[in-house]
């Protein structure tokens, strides 16, 4: 369960990882942020973005147009 | 950044040229500079020539097909160039300005005062060349808050020490 939701639908690069990283800026390590987005650029991009900032990538599917991704924080 | 240095995470740098002030030419730097300060990276921007332009208080952006026969916008299923002698046409920048910002709204791509305001707020460094703001006869009041003024030997100096270096 997701301590925190952010709902980037409809945004473009490189906006869903910026606001993921504003909401991760104000959360607890190991508190978990669910992400939704219609972005397919998006799925590389978050998988990058965890490897570079240390933070976890626990999940990154698709259902339908969208891409949902859980990132714990480190 | 603190983040990084708390987290453990490898740490980068990067720093970024911006030389050009038009609309299209103003997302590759911010975009870069914005997402690299959201992966914990140390950002530097030093802003020259007419990318000065896009550290302006008032920064109304334009786009012109003149002399980019790259440019593709797409119409009505097909992809349509505009012939130099019709961009050169009174109001066809205005018109292909007008048509880009709406594009990008409808596609969800951040304005580049979305992009320069988050990249203030993720503490990028952000520097206007002297050399400049004297050429074009520029105030550093005209600029936003928080910005440095520097020169070539600032500009070397940072990109001596970041990563990543990008000519933009």
């Amino acid at each position: 369960m997701a301590d925190q939701t952010l709902d980037a639908k409809g945004l473009n690069c490189p906006l869903p990882i910026i606001k993921a990283k504003k909401a991760l800026k104000g959360m607890s390590a190991s508190e978990i942020l669910a992400i939704e987005s219609t972005d397919p650029g998006s799925v590389a991009d978050f998988a990058a973005f965890c490897r570079q900032t240390g933070n976890e990538l626990v999940s990154s599917e698709q259902s339908g147009d969208v891409y949902n991704f859980e990132i714990k924080k480190s | 950044m603190l983040d990084s240095a708390t987290d453990g995470s490898n740490s980068k740098s990067m720093s970024i040229i911006v030389t050009k002030g038009t609309l299209d030419w103003a997302y590759p730097p911010f975009i870069l500079g914005t997402t690299g300060a959201a992966m914990d990276m140390d950002v530097t921007m030093f802003f020259t020539f007419y990318g000065l332009g896009l550290l302006k208080k008032d920064m109304n952006l334009k786009l012109s097909t003149l002399g980019n026969p790259a440019m593709e916008m797409p119409m009505m299923g097909k992809h349509m160039a505009m012939p130099n002698i019709i961009g050169g046409l009174p109001g066809a920048d205005k018109g292909v300005t007008a048509m880009m910002k709406s594009m990008m709204a409808k596609k969800g791509v951040a304005s580049i005062e979305d992009l320069r305001e988050a990249a203030v707020e993720s503490e990028v460094r952000l520097i206007a060349c002297q050399m400049t703001l004297d050429l074009f006869e520029i105030k550093d009041t005209d600029l936003i808050d928080g910005v440095e003024i520097g020169g070539a030997a600032t500009a070397l100096e940072v990109a001596g020490k970041t990563d990543i270096n990008y000519f933009m």
